[in-house]
């Protein structure tokens, strides 16, 4: 089940450049950026090493002034914001890092306070939300742990917890499962995904890493060369990738060459129509034709299919006829290709 | 070697005074050093409130003043010193050369060890919306605090050896008793004495210092 999103955008960046000067040159960080991105959706934000994704997630809460362009958020356009008025502004916007950036000098609950105390919360309100926030990450028995006694994935979950402590309306993310195992990930993007369902903050999840999209994102934006390549809901671009830097970032195996034998083949696509189950395996059981399966990469979404296989089909017309009524059949799309365009 | 009992009430008092020189100088020295420090790392240009020409410009006073010896600053200010202490001798008066000579080294101290916090912790706190004053008092001061402690020791003794060469230019403490004593009168032995002396009392502020530091800090 999708989440429904509310379609009123709560960030928009529009036109924005940046340029860093550096000593003889200006180097490009982002160039003609324009995004919405809608309350209570998590949105990814995908690319490279490079691209610009931090400069750009900086540049949204103006931590980093665009050379050109501007950020709407919350219907208030930040360029023309005082520098006191930013600073109440990035209080309804919380951030998290791939380092994690806690105050090593404070124990959990002294951090998740911090930003309490900037924002001018009285301390015994602010105790009290800490502790909330302590519970809600699931580490209540750690108040007074230091941070360098916690793990990498506790100390994200403080990092959390204090991001939602003045109850920003958007979460920013750069990178913050980078640093962390996959199963520690999986664990801190499920929070995520739990944070943004129960108490509605939109998220916006930097990363280069095309599985943490899938596992909780919505919509997605590829950023390649300082520049938005592609923008468009997680399903459509794993199924249907329009821009070659979105293709490299789905498909990174058909960087391999891989060598085919002469024949004919089928191409699959399985745009999350149909559930996740084994489609190939049922037809060769119920028509009784063998096909060879030469390329597949298929993941599986809230329990739909993504993505596409390449089979190779029988010499027999008539078979090859009969498999394609199936599957299309089954709401799949099927191409003929030959070897030469498999990837 | 016995001492007189008269000898070692002098003794006894040139520790007190070497000690009362070096720690209110060293405190003194903080109230200025300490800003002077912070306003340098802030306005450095990669700073929290960047202004490059003032910082170099700030950075160039503070290395003139480091870079004169202190028997000869000492020297050179002892009219700033007759001004501000009444005299220019004796423990009290030596305190004003003692600052002079070392509030700036400490400034670079305090700058060094404000550099040590990680940039991202300050990117973070910027993301809260603190102020360039809340960063300050919240998040450079407190996290650097550690290496702060091991700067003040550093600073503390390396004032007890200036304290000791004030003793030439009619200081106190210990200094004063091994020039007085021992250099002038050849009195070997005190000599001996109040050099074994300095260097315990090195050892203990160097030691104290030390586990003060190693204690506050949580990383
Ligand atoms: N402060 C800076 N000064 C100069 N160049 C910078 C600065 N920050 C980032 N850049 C440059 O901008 C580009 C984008 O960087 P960044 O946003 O960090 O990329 P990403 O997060 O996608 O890896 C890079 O080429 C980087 O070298
Ligand atoms: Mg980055």
């Amino acid at each position: 089940m999708k989440q429904q999103t509310a379609q009123k955008p709560i960030i928009q960046i529009k036109g924005l450049h940046k340029n860093y000067r550096l000593k003889d040159k200006e180097a490009i960080a982002l160039e003609n950026i324009n995004l919405d991105i809608y309350s209570g959706e998590i949105f990814g934000i995908i690319g490279m090493s490079g691209a610009g994704k931090s400069t750009l997630v900086r540049c949204i809460n103006f931590l980093e002034k665009p050379t050109a362009g501007t950020v709407i958020f919350d219907d208030r356009d930040l360029s023309t914001l005082s520098e006191k008025e930013l600073c109440s502004a990035r209080q309804s916007m919380g951030m998290i890092f791939q380092q994690f950036n806690l105050l090593m000098q404070r124990n959990a609950l002294k951090n998740i306070c911090f930003p309490m105390e900037i924002a001018g919360v009285p301390k015994a309100d602010a105790q009290k939300r800490a502790k909330e926030l302590l519970a809600l990450v699931g580490l209540s028995d750690k108040a007074t742990a230091y941070p360098a006694q916690l793990s990498g994935g506790q100390k994200q979950r403080i990092a959390i917890a204090r991001a939602l402590a003045t109850n920003p309306k958007v979460l920013l993310c750069d990178e913050a499962t980078s640093a962390l195992d996959p199963t520690t990930t999986r664990s801190i993007l499920s929070l995520l995904k739990d944070i943004n369902q129960r108490l509605g903050i939109t998220i916006i999840i930097i990363t280069h890493e095309m599985s943490v999209i899938e596992e909780i994102c919505q919509r997605v934006a590829i950023i390649a060369d300082h520049e938005i390549a592609e923008v468009g809901k997680v399903e459509d671009i794993f199924t249907k990738p329009q821009a070659a830097a979105t293709k490299k970032l789905v498909y990174p195996e058909s960087k391999k060459t891989q060598s085919f034998e002469r024949g004919q083949y089928l191409r699959i696509v399985f745009d999350g129509s149909t559930s996740f189950e084994p489609i190939i395996a049922n037809m060769i059981i119920d028509l009784k034709e063998s096909v060879n399966i030469i390329f597949a990469d298929t993941k599986n979404i809230d329990g739909r299919a993504f993505g596409q296989t390449v089979i190779q089909m029988p010499d027999d017309k008539r078979a090859v006829a009969r498999i394609v009524a199936y599957l299309r059949n089954k709401n799949l799309t099927v191409e003929e290709v030959c070897g030469n365009d498999i990837q | 070697m016995i001492f007189s009992e008269k000898m070692m009430q002098l003794l006894g008092m040139g520790i007190v005074e070497s000690l009362y020189m070096t720690l209110v100088s060293a405190a003194v020295a903080y109230i200025l050093g300490l800003p002077l420090g912070l306003i340098l790392v802030a306005t450095d240009k990669d700073g929290i409130k960047p202004m490059p020409r003032f910082n170099s410009i700030l950075g160039i006073m503070v290395n003139i003043l480091r870079s004169i010896p202190f028997l000869i600053l000492a020297i050179f200010i002892s009219p700033l010193t007759k001004a501000i202490a009444g005299k220019s001798y004796g423990s009290t008066a030596m305190i004003v050369p003692l600052v002079v000579s070392a509030f700036p080294y400490i400034a670079r101290l305090v700058e060094s060890s404000i550099k040590e916090v990680d940039r991202g912790v300050i990117e973070a706190a910027q993301s809260m919306g603190a102020s360039t004053k809340q960063i300050i008092m919240k998040v450079l001061l407190p996290e650097a605090v550690p290496s702060l402690l091991v700067g003040a020791t550093i600073a503390t003794t390396t004032i007890l050896g200036y304290s000791a060469m004030a003793g030439f230019i009619g200081g106190g403490g210990l200094g004063a008793i091994c020039i007085n004593y021992g250099y002038s009168r050849y009195e070997d032995d005190v000599m001996t004495v109040t050099v074994i002396l300095l260097v315990i009392v090195m050892q203990l502020l160097q030691e104290i210092g030390m586990r003060i530091a190693n204690k506050s800090n949580k990383r």
